[in-house]
């Protein structure tokens, strides 16, 4: 064979093979989207709304079977308050089961801090949660697969799975797994999996009376939260850690990571 | 990126109870009122209205099965977590009057005078 030919051929193969790829049409996400509609849950807080009465935390742990007073929560409230002479205090006693009964600041191990009610300069409650985050960086870390993000974009635990080795309390940047003391197995929010399921809305979202809880399908331009997080400011927690969460705030400071 | 998908697993959790009814914002007192309506005048105006009716009753669970009789918490402790003074004038805690729980008549509970259902203090019993 000539070494012309033998180039001819080569051509000639490489072109054959190429025909079957090129006849596979390049997939554009969007319309498979707009075809194929699925739910991606997110969810929305307004902190503007929040009083700090902590009805969500007992409902959320009354719903989901977490010992009420062990100090572990699926969701918490922060108060944070700054004072006039520039000071800011954090505190969250028991994730705020209970409230906030006590103007004092609970600096933890029986220490509180009285603040002068003339000093207050500013205060506001914040519930927090899991952000159930489009890259979540728990997920990654998890050495059996026990825990994963489902189709509609809730972060779960497989409990069966789950070996309790605890890489991925430490791998969320918002601190939003635990270790569950009974079932001896890292736990998290679930976004009220089941009462979404069922059509219900989540456990913290039923149970908050002033509206600073709700969820939506941020894949439904038409969904009333969608058009809020499209539409009005909102943030998220700890954007720099790349891990895209899908629960955004209203009225972040920027003193709330 | 890629990640694990535990796929059996998702059934596992869609499938447990759920405890709580919807007495939450979107569906206010409906479910309650199916049945209550008539004996309790349910309110869904301003004031208590906007609190689902489960924060207080307790959750529906299999109700009126089981339980019978739902639990009301009327401790003043739950009542405290809104009325509770907190000198916090740019949250909206400054909406909801409170009191100082240390001066506030002391170990009693706040429905032995309050109603909860009809809380405007003109028309306290």
């Amino acid at each position: 064979m000539e070494r012309r030919d033998f180039l001819k051929k080569c051509i000639m193969v490489i072109a054959g093979a190429s025909v079957p790829l090129s006849a596979l049409t390049l997939v554009d996400p969007k319309k498979v989207l707009a075809a194929n509609p699925s739910i991606q849950w997110a969810f929305l807080v307004d902190t503007t709304k929040c009083v700090g009465c902590g009805f969500c935390v007992k409902a959320c742990k009354t719903e989901n079977d977490i010992p009420l007073n062990a100090n572990v929560t699926r969701t918490w409230v922060e108060r944070y308050v700054y004072t006039k002479d520039d000071r800011r205090y954090v505190d969250s006693p028991k994730g705020a089961l209970d409230g906030y009964t006590d103007a004092r600041i609970d600096l933890g191990k029986g220490e509180f801090k009285e603040i002068d009610k003339d000093n207050v300069g500013k205060a506001f409650f914040v519930p927090k949660l899991c952000n159930h985050c489009a890259s979540p960086a728990c997920t990654q870390v998890c050495p059996v697969g026990a825990t994963y993000k489902a189709d509609n974009g809730v972060v779960l635990v497989d409990r069966k799975w789950c070996i309790g080795c605890g890489y991925c309390i430490m791998a969320c940047p918002y601190a939003a797994r635990f270790f569950h003391p009974v079932l001896k197995v890292a736990d998290k929010c679930t976004f009220c999996y089941h009462r979404l399921s069922k059509g219900l809305d989540s456990a913290c979202v039923n149970a908050c009376p002033f509206g600073a809880r709700k969820m939506g399908n941020i894949h439904d331009k038409n969904d009333p939260i969608t058009q809020i997080i499209m539409n009005e400011r909102v943030g998220v927690l700890k954007d720099e850690f790349g891990t895209k969460p899908q629960a955004f705030y209203i009225g972040l400071a920027q003193e709330v990571r | 990126m890629y990640s694990y998908h535990r796929k059996s697993n998702e059934a596992e959790w869609a499938n447990q109870p759920a405890k709580y009814g919807t007495t939450g914002r979107e569906k206010l007192h409906e479910f309650c009122a199916e049945c209550h309506g008539d004996v309790v005048k349910i309110r869904t105006e301003k004031l208590h209205g906007t609190i689902p009716c489960e924060n207080c009753h307790g959750p529906v669970l299999n109700h009126p099965e089981k339980p019978e009789k739902l639990d009301v918490d009327r401790s003043r402790e739950l009542c405290l977590r809104c009325h509770t003074n907190l000198p916090y004038t740019t949250s909206e805690r400054k909406r909801i009057p409170g009191i100082d729980p240390k001066t506030h008549n002391t170990g009693a509970v706040c429905v032995s005078c309050h109603n909860p259902h009809n809380p405007s203090l003109e028309g306290m019993k």
